[in-house]
């Protein structure tokens, strides 16, 4: 492997890290919401959530492309205020990424949630349980195979990332050439041996992050209450 | 459920029929072509049809080493028109082509900026310029990129330049980078800045031809295009005068005309 595909794979796992851990701090109080509430707008809510998972990347991407630069809505505001837009950047990416998989992290959470019910929750109290106690000592371990899933999903969806970044991306090294660009920069220039190290590779991790997830997730399952 | 499943096959044969309702192959042209013709192609296109109507002609723009994989492939493309004569060139040595290339043009690249003091930059003073970031179309298969890298490096500015280049996929995926203003200059083709679309917009100046290798652009019918009347047509009339006319207005210098 070349000095710019080491690159190009520390680039994606810095952004699958930053972006599940955005997720995982906004998606759980989301997911919470979504799984507790009567409201109808929650409806809604979820729907947007869920676009993601049928709009094509590209259609997030242009968006993306139009916000982030130095015409739109954020990256307007930013040169406003005297800083740089952010087209063709690590925190564009990590936006746009943060969209492209919210729901990987929020439709687990959130069956997860609602899985735990309101028995336990209403017990906890009865035994003067706080509400952030009842979360993190009930429904946190409650809820643990939901969130090894959402987390791993997220995880492994970003590194997936294609259409976003090569409509927002412009091929950086170190900031915006991510693995599937690499992947897809070598096959264009059939550099065929390259394509495959990096395919070949990302293949076989994909595969190995989600049979250990599965594992879990049944291992868990045995001893779940 | 049981009965809808049944019937769910029924729902498959309009589909079935919308396929085989297509029209024979003959009379449809599937064209790729590079990204640089995407204004001066169309128009030769529409000239073209006017006397033959009834007849389809698709083109779809990319960067030509895109298309050469793909057809080397099996892509189902009837007539490449490259933005580099090699890509064709080895096609044709492949046994992937029907006929020999023919070079139709030599395309020219501009330094192209929306700030037009930003484009009357001289080359060797970019490093120094204000700007955050350069695009030129990726060097590893798109042609205007590779000579816009030959420019660079000619003027020996290329390292400078280095850590701020943005690479599009093709030469109007670069050129669509400028116009948003994302990057603040770059190296496109003429033949866009020329374009209807884009000429209002910014300054350009053109980069000396003696400054990167010559652009010279090829076509070839491919070999599934081999009895396809309609493309045998279309190589003709990319070679007649009127076609020729309205290259040379995209500012390309056609074959026989290079100084």
């Amino acid at each position: 492997m070349s000095g710019a595909d080491w690159l190009a794979l520390i680039t994606t796992l810095q952004l699958s890290a930053v972006t599940t851990v955005v997720l995982l701090l906004l998606g759980t109080p989301l997911a919470w919401w979504l799984a507790r509430t009567r409201r109808r707008l929650a409806v809604a809510v979820e729907a947007v959530v869920a676009l993601p998972l049928v709009l094509p990347p590209t259609v997030l991407g242009f968006y993306m492309l139009v916000a982030l630069g130095p015409h739109g809505p954020i990256g307007g505001v930013l040169q406003a205020l005297g800083l740089h837009h952010l087209a063709f950047t690590f925190t564009g990416l990590v936006l746009a990424s943060t969209l492209y998989s919210l729901p990987f992290m929020v439709q687990p959470l959130k069956d997860a949630f609602a899985a735990v019910g309101p028995r336990m929750l209403d017990a906890a109290a009865t035994l003067r349980a706080g509400p952030w106690d009842r979360f993190f000592h009930v429904v946190v371990p409650l809820a643990r195979r939901g969130f090894l899933t959402a987390i791993t999903l997220t995880f492994a969806h970003t590194v997936g990332e294609f259409g976003v970044v090569l409509m927002v991306g412009g091929n950086i090294p170190g900031e915006t050439r991510v693995l599937s660009i690499a992947i897809y920069d070598h096959a264009e220039a059939m550099d065929y041996a390259s394509a495959h190290l990096l395919a070949g590779g990302l293949l076989v991790a994909s595969f190995l992050m989600l049979f250990t997830v599965y594992l879990l997730n049944r291992r868990y399952a045995l001893v779940h209450v | 459920m049981k009965p809808l499943v049944r019937l769910f096959p029924l729902a498959l044969l309009p589909l079935l029929a919308l396929l085989l309702a297509r029209p024979a192959l003959a009379e449809i042209l599937t064209v790729a072509a590079a990204s640089d013709l995407k204004f001066a192609m169309a128009e030769v296109v529409e000239q073209f049809r006017t006397d033959r109507p009834k007849d389809r002609i698709d083109v779809i723009y990319g960067s030509s080493g895109k298309f050469f994989t793909q057809i080397a492939n099996g892509a189902p493309f009837d007539m490449y028109f490259s933005a580099d004569i090699a890509y064709p060139r080895q096609l044709e040595k492949q046994g992937l082509t029907s006929g020999t290339v023919r070079p139709y043009a030599f395309g020219r690249i501009v330094l192209w900026s929306l700030d037009p003091e930003l484009a009357a930059t001289p080359m060797k003073e970019l490093p120094w310029a204000p700007l955050r970031r350069f695009a030129i179309a990726n060097p590893r298969h798109a042609p205007y990129g590779m000579r816009a890298q030959e420019a660079l490096e000619d003027q020996g500015v290329w390292a400078a330049l280095q850590p701020r280049l943005v690479l599009g996929e093709n030469i109007a995926h670069t050129a669509q980078f400028i116009d948003s203003g994302a990057a603040e200059a770059g190296i496109v083709a003429l033949a866009l800045v020329l374009s209807p679309t884009l000429k209002d917009k910014g300054a350009w100046t053109l980069i000396p031809a003696g400054w990167h290798a010559p652009l010279e652009q090829g076509f070839v019918i491919t070999a599934r295009a081999a009895d396809n009347a309609l493309a045998a047509a279309f190589a003709d009339y990319m070679t007649s005068e009127a076609a020729r006319v309205i290259m040379r207005r995209y500012g390309f210098v056609l074959p026989g005309e290079e100084k």
